[in-house]
């Protein structure tokens, strides 16, 4: 089997067996496969490149061509025991709301999202004075499809905003776990599990 | 063991039926002209009917007998492709309505023992898949691996799925849609209307006499127009002109364009009856797969447990793209299991039933996965 990216071992270590995952932004299905394979999920997937969409289907995997800020809309609430939204959050045009469909579609939801307070970004911009561009991040900035950047500390405060409560949390430097400490300047990657706060939202 | 007379190349048999059609009327007994390749395993499992379109018939991958020419789905069905008789038992059946063998204005009225021209009843999408599900009945099929059509094909596969779900395992629905829309029942009006207004259509009693070959032709020339793309029109036919190097100021084929549709239109009327233009064009009219369900598409699907695979074509104009993103959006509603893509291509509506090695990898994969299951 191919090895997954590190954000995506952590949601296929996590995810519990025989589970309905809905993965948005699944490209060419690599994750859903090994859920499928390995955790016998009932795994879906949404992705905009119709590329990627004709190999993860060609996989024997069910993916939608759709765009994550105009087709989530339709998924009824709760009809995924786990929405996930790997390194996609970043490249919509209102990550707000497709983050509250997320929380809404899955009963939880994995997100996970290149970190851009770490300090390699940090310094790319403050001593060279231009848009980083680094490993993690290797776009230039008329190129990029990053188009809303977010720092853990961000995601944190918007989260709390939200009413949505973390249950899980991982950070990687390179291929590596590293703890929670001084998470927003050294992580290059977050994976959050969340869950929708039903008791606060209702008001 | 021994042959199974059922099973094999062109097929006819007749069944008592009814068919109970939407108009009311019980319509037997019903004719039926088939196709079937490869052969039924021993649990019966590997039966893929293939649905087709307005004009098409049961020679999917066997030569026309009118036209010579090979199956008009060659490309998706036979040895290696990715529906294969080595591995299916393909099914192809002559709608309802048609032509081609089965029951259809052309046809004898047992009653009259005159044929049964505008004494055919009026007959739907659903009306063709409920004689189509009687003819699996006779061949002792219960359950089918996959249903797979283009265009009014994807229609039927759709209808079959809201029919008879615990029925049809998948479902591959190409360059379709779940209603017929304003503009889609226009171009139709259109071709009816030139039918009959040729004198020798008669109310549709021309059999026996000559028949309105030169409305079904203009019939024919006007959807020829809905199954190309602009950009394909161009990129073939420009405003060159035709065997001629300057125009005649006169009303012959000028222009490449103008004598490419005069050959589609007649080379048409040999291998096409009138008056079933004119009924199966009303059945693709009256489709709208919501209207029993107030609207609301996802209901159909509600609880289904069949697989989806859908798949468009951005130059498609007649059933674009955003129809089957409709129905899509239906089935995640429903919770069904759904793929689909949008393939680029310059050749419209007709992408579908010309060399296309995407569409071709993703019909394999979706049906592979359904027999690994």
């Amino acid at each position: 089997m191919t090895s997954l990216r590190p954000d995506l071992a952590i949601i296929a270590r996590e995810v519990r067996a025989h589970a309905r995952i809905l993965d948005v932004g699944c490209g060419d299905g690599l994750l859903l496969a090994a859920l499928r394979d390995t955790k016998d999920a009932d795994a879906r997937g949404m992705e905009l490149d119709a590329r990627d969409v004709a190999t993860a289907v060609a996989r024997g995997l069910s993916v939608v061509q759709g765009d994550a800020d105009t087709d989530l809309a339709d998924y009824p609430d709760g009809s995924f025991d786990y929405a996930i939204l790997s390194q996609t959050l970043q490249t919509t045009k209102r990550p707000d709301l497709v983050l509250d469909h997320l929380v809404r579609i899955g009963r939880q939801a994995f997100v996970s999202f290149p970190n851009f307070a770490q300090w390699r970004i940090r310094f790319a911009h403050m001593f060279g004075g231009r848009m980083p561009v680094t490993e993690q991040l290797p776009h230039r900035w008329y190129d990029t499809p990053n188009i809303h950047h977010v720092t853990i500390d961000d995601f944190r405060s918007f989260l709390n905003e939200r009413n949505i409560r973390i249950e899980g949390q991982w950070f990687l430097s390179g291929d590596q776990p590293r703890n929670e400490r001084f998470a927003n300047l050294l992580a290059e990657h977050a994976v959050f599990l969340l869950r929708r706060d039903e008791a606060a939202s209702e008001f | 063991m021994h042959k199974d007379t059922r099973f094999g190349l062109d097929k006819k048999t007749q069944l008592l039926g009814p068919v109970q059609l939407d108009s009311g009327v019980e319509f037997a007994p019903v004719e039926f002209a088939y196709e079937t390749y490869g052969a039924l395993n021993a649990d019966k499992s590997n039966a893929i009917l293939i649905c087709h379109a307005l004009t098409g018939d049961q020679y999917v991958a066997s030569n026309h007998p009118v036209t010579g020419k090979a199956g008009w789905w060659t490309r998706m069905v036979g040895p290696g492709k990715p529906i294969d008789p080595a591995r299916h038992c393909i099914i192809s059946i002559n709608v309802l309505g048609s032509c081609m063998g089965s029951s259809g204005p052309a046809s004898i009225d047992p009653i009259t023992g005159a044929p049964y021209a505008m004494g055919f009843p009026v007959i739907t999408i659903a009306d063709m898949v409920r004689a189509q599900a009687l003819l699996l009945d006779h061949l002792g099929i219960e359950t089918l691996e996959a249903v797979v059509g283009g265009s009014m094909g994807g229609m039927q596969a759709l209808s079959w799925a809201a029919l008879y779900p615990e029925r049809v395992r998948s479902a591959v629905i190409i360059a379709s849609t779940a209603r017929h829309s304003a503009q889609n029942i226009a171009f139709h009006e259109v071709g009816r209307q030139a039918i009959m207004a040729d004198p020798s259509w008669n109310n549709g009693a021309y059999y026996g006499h000559e028949a309105p070959s030169a409305g079904l032709s203009v019939a024919r020339m006007a959807a020829h127009i809905t199954y190309l793309s602009e950009a394909g029109l161009t990129e073939k036919f420009g405003r060159r002109l035709q065997n001629r190097d300057a125009k005649s100021f006169g009303f012959d084929a000028d222009f490449q364009v103008e004598s490419y549709l005069r050959y589609q239109g007649l080379s048409f009327v040999d291998r096409f009856d009138a008056n079933s233009y004119l009924y199966i064009t009303r059945a693709m009219d009256y489709f709208d797969l919501a209207e029993l369900h107030e609207g609301v598409l996802a209901k159909v699907f509600a609880g289904t447990k069949t697989r989806f695979c859908l798949i468009s074509f951005d130059s498609d104009w007649l059933y674009p793209t955003a129809e089957s993103r409709r129905i899509v959006h239906a089935l995640n509603a429903a919770g069904a299991a759904a793929s689909f893509v949008e393939l680029s291509s310059p050749f419209g509506h007709d992408a579908f039933l010309l060399e296309a090695p995407e569409m071709n990898r993703i019909v394999d994969g979706f049906l592979r996965a359904g027999e690994s299951r």
